[in-house]
């Protein structure tokens, strides 16, 4: 049975959800403001002549490069690793689906680091790409899995009967039904690329990002700064208006989960280097490297126990509450875009997702405008880093809350209404509780995020906060490699809890099928 | 709809809610109360704003706090994020102090009208050429400019003691350069002052033909040499000295060259600090200002950091060119217009 999402005669959202999203949406637009004064105070002559100058073209085109390219391996890697893990027995099957969730832990610059150990004369595209596909392929790989694990493959099946090739019946039936997953995915990782320094500052690849961090670093240049990031606004927008015009209408169907296939011995082997390329690419080998150095280190300084612990309370602490927040503001923006797509949805929605295209920096810089401008006393407080967090991390939850909430069939509100549930009970007890694994999917991926971030955190903590990524940092420049590895270490270690736990959301709901 | 409605306010009061204890439990830093009289008063503390290392930096403000009783509040970032954040603070800033790593940053905030203009016993404590022209801010601390080399692949005679000389092509794909960093600029700028616009456009020219690896920072130049996989590169030596503190100096493959007194390549970077308008009247924040060039702490970034005192009469740390021979004749490495021009110079040849 096949339904579209949507409330199909109701067209209008109800007033009071679209607000509550409108309201969202906007901690969004604060650094698009931001930046569109900077970028003209001093004249728009200054900002015409900016933007024409051939390096912002240069520049621009590498983040385009580097995004599109990494978006769509991801898309390919990711899917083939869902299938693998979804539709096929594997060996060591708990351990491979943790495996693969782990890359979400490892911060980017950790994982160029690692590689530069090793290979010191990495640079330029090729290994940015791999570098970010890497760590990037999780977010694909994660929600089309659990797509699958609750869609039937009786579609499939049908095809495959009917006389379709396996890979004609895979794309007319398989491919609809994680389609929306996929996309949302890549929307992800097409963003988060175009925002990414860390990685490609480390492999030497002169992207959008390293030309704002120069604005700043060299030249204090505000107004260039500007100008170059409101072009990653514009590319941003442009990822995701395609990403809006390739998911169309989303389809789901009812569950009816079929027994997976045993996958032939020989080709066990290809099916593990497709699902464990990016864990070993991310993870293996620069942890390796990590412990390289520190073995290199002459001068092991004592670590100070209070303060360590003190910064890994900090990095859960913000996680768990920074979470949460993106939680609160994610999903009236979800709840809309799930079941309305009138303009005023898709305009939220898009709003929505702008901060996470914005390096940190820009992010933070543009709360400190807005909070000394407007919440003074907010100034420097956990709250304003907490905004800052979602303002960057919003997007992470959006995606997968809204393809779980879209994917409650109307059908089953309409049972829960006529049997006299109020529009809020239903919401309870039928659309958040189907949809609270993806829910949490986003959840858990906006506190990964938030643990690993560094430079709003830099600008907008309370001084006397320190994050473990903070403290990471502080020992990397200072060279104090030996000093940095117990950080490095439990950034790595509380990074996978949240890691560990979203493969086991997909693990527990696939123990139902057996 | 009234349902809806309800939980939606329970909605926005959760958020309320989180808001309100988030803004409590953190520590308030109101801008600091501007005194009507004149003359500067001590109530005990200041907020500093580090562009500088903690693990460099921490053990001279402990030392400070310890003697003068004074607590210091410091706020740690890199220089570029640490400007940034002030510019975009601007008189709202909680800091009364601003520790830099290069003039630039410092240059900008004077351009913006944030610094107060020091005292002379502070101004001049420092020689000009390594301080600003204006008393805006003080120069604290030196780092030479140097080729870092690959010691397997290369002898020290194979470099040369010229700029010149490394543009040629039989440097070329071998020398690394930070073309974003203020250090690589004010080198350039340098060149402009010292040999002329005509011969610094020749040689950014020829730079940029000779495909040098383009770094985002000196750290990343010296470990790339250090791990075999850049032949040369131009650096601020003190980078070194952190590194080799790190993996102990035998083991340490890069080695550094210094290009001859009056190459461009010979100048001196400066480190420095500035009192910001609203610690204009905190006797805290000047009495550390003071602090940083004096005899004390001058001999402390000898010892610790092995960058150059700019103090008179403090000696330069072992092993070092005296600072004399690197003297920075007519430079204002804080004067953001000649920095301007050189970043048109480095963008014209693709370089930024």
């Amino acid at each position: 049975m096949t339904t579209t999402a949507g409330v199909g005669e109701r067209t209008r959202p109800p007033l009071l959800l679209a607000a509550a999203a409108a309201l969202a949406a906007s901690a969004s637009l604060i650094p698009v403001v931001y930046l569109a004064v900077r970028a003209v105070e001093a004249g728009t002559e200054g900002f015409v002549a900016t933007l024409l100058r051939p390096r912002v073209l240069e520049l621009a085109l590498n983040s385009v490069a580097l995004a599109a390219s990494v978006t769509a391996t991801c898309l390919v890697l990711g899917v083939a690793s869902a299938w693998l893990l979804s539709r096929w027995r594997l060996p060591a099957e708990r351990t491979i689906l943790l495996l693969s969730a782990l890359p979400l832990a490892v911060p980017s610059y950790l994982v160029a680091y690692g590689w530069l150990v090793w290979s010191p004369g990495l640079n330029g595209f090729w290994p940015s790409w791999a570098v970010l596909t890497a760590v990037c392929v999780p977010y694909v790989t994660l929600p089309v899995a659990a797509a699958w694990r609750g869609s039937s493959g009786d579609l499939e099946a049908v095809a495959r009967t009917l006389g379709r090739g396996p890979i004609r019946s895979f794309f007319s039936a398989t491919w609809p039904q994680v389609r929306g997953a996929a996309l949302a995915g890549s929307l992800l990782v097409g963003l988060y690329s175009l925002a990414e320094f860390g990685a490609v500052s480390m492999l030497r690849f002169e992207t959008l990002t390293w030309g704002i961090n120069a604005s700043y670093s060299a030249s204090f240049d505000r107004q260039q700064a500007a100008v170059l990031a409101l072009v990653l606004v514009a590319l941003a927008l442009i990822v995701v208006w395609a990403e809006r015009r390739a998911r169309g209408q989303a389809v789901t169907r009812v569950a009816r989960p079929l027994p997976r296939g045993v996958m032939p011995r020989r080709w066990l082997w290809a099916a593990l280097a497709v699902v464990l390329a990016a864990p070993v690419v991310s993870v293996t080998v620069p942890v390796l490297g990590l412990g390289v150095r520190l073995f290199s280190a002459e001068s092991i300084r004592a670590l100070d126990l209070p303060r360590f612990a003190s910064a890994v309370g900090a990095t859960l602490g913000l996680a768990v509450v920074g979470s949460l927040l993106v939680l609160v503001f994610a999903l009236p923006i979800a709840a809309l875009t799930a079941r309305y797509r009138d303009r005023l949805s898709r305009g939220i929605e898009g709003i929505g997702y702008l901060g996470h295209a914005l390096p940190g920096i820009v992010v933070g810089l543009s709360l400190v405008f807005f909070g000394l401008a407007v919440v003074p006393w907010a100034y420097q407080s956990l709250l304003m880093l907490l905004f800052a967090y979602v303002v960057l991390f919003m997007p992470r939850a959006i995606g997968s809350a809204r393809s779980g909430i879209a994917a409650v069939a109307p059908a089953l509100i309409d049972v829960s209404r006529t049997l006299g549930d109020t529009p809020a009970a239903s919401w309870r007890r039928v659309t958040a509780r189907l949809a609270a694994p993806n829910i949490a999917i986003g959840c858990l991926l906006a506190a990964i995020a938030i643990m690993k971030e560094l430079p709003a955190t830099l600008l907008l903590r309370p001084t006397s906060v320190h994050t473990l990524a903070t403290e990471l940092w502080t020992r990397t420049a200072a060279a104090e490699y030996g000093g940095a590895a117990p950080y490095a270490a439990a950034l790595l270690l509380v990074a996978s809890v949240p890691a560990v736990l979203l493969s086991t959301i997909r693990s527990t709901a696939r123990e139902d099928e057996s | 709809m009234r349902t809806r409605s309800r939980a939606m306010t329970t909605l926005f009061a959760s958020i309320a809610a989180v808001a309100v204890l988030a803004g409590c439990s953190a520590g308030q830093p109101a801008p600091a109360e501007q005194n009507t009289s004149d003359a500067p008063e001590s109530d005990g503390a200041f907020t500093l704003y580090s562009g500088r290392n903690e693990a460099l930096i921490q053990p001279l403000i402990d030392q400070f706090e310890q003697e003068t009783g004074i607590e210091v509040e410091v706020r740690y970032g890199n220089t570029a994020e640490m400007g940034a954040l002030l510019l975009e603070e601007g008189d709202r800033t909680p800091a009364q102090v601003f520790l830099s790593q290069d003039a630039g940053a410092l240059g900008a905030l004077a351009k913006a009208d944030m610094f107060m203009t020091l005292p002379d016993d502070i101004a001049d404590a420092v020689p000009a050429g390594f301080t600003s022209t204006d008393g805006s801010w003080v120069g604290v601390t030196g780092r030479a400019r140097v080729v870092v080399y690959d010691s397997e692949k290369l002898a020290a005679s194979d470099i040369p003691d010229t700029v010149d000389a490394l543009v040629e092509p039989e440097w070329a794909s071998r020398l690394g350069v930070a073309p974003t960093n203020a250090s690589f600029q004010s080198f350039v700028t340098a060149y402009r002052v010292l040999e002329g616009d005509a011969a610094a456009d020749e040689w950014v020219a020829a730079l940029s033909e000779n495909d040098p690896q383009i770094f985002e920072n000196n750290n990343a130049i010296l470990t790339a040499v250090n791990d075999g996989a850049l032949d040369a590169g131009l650096i601020n030596h003190y980078y070194w000295y952190q590194l080799a503190a790190e993996v102990g100096v035998d083991n340490m493959r890069a080695q550094l060259a210094y290009p001859k007194a009056g190459d461009p390549g010979s100048i001196v970077n400066v480190t420095g600090a500035g009192v910001l308008q609203n610690g204009a009247s905190d006797a805290d924040a000047l009495e550390f200002v003071r602090y940083l060039v004096s005899q004390q702490a001058q001999q402390y970034f000898v010892e610790q950091t092995f960058e150059y005192p700019l103090l008179p009469g403090v000696d330069a740390p072992e092993g070092l060119p005296a600072l004399e021979s690197l003297i920075n004749p007519e430079l204002d490495l804080s004067d953001l217009e000649s920095l301007a021009d050189t970043q048109a110079l480095l963008s014209k040849y693709s370089l930024l």
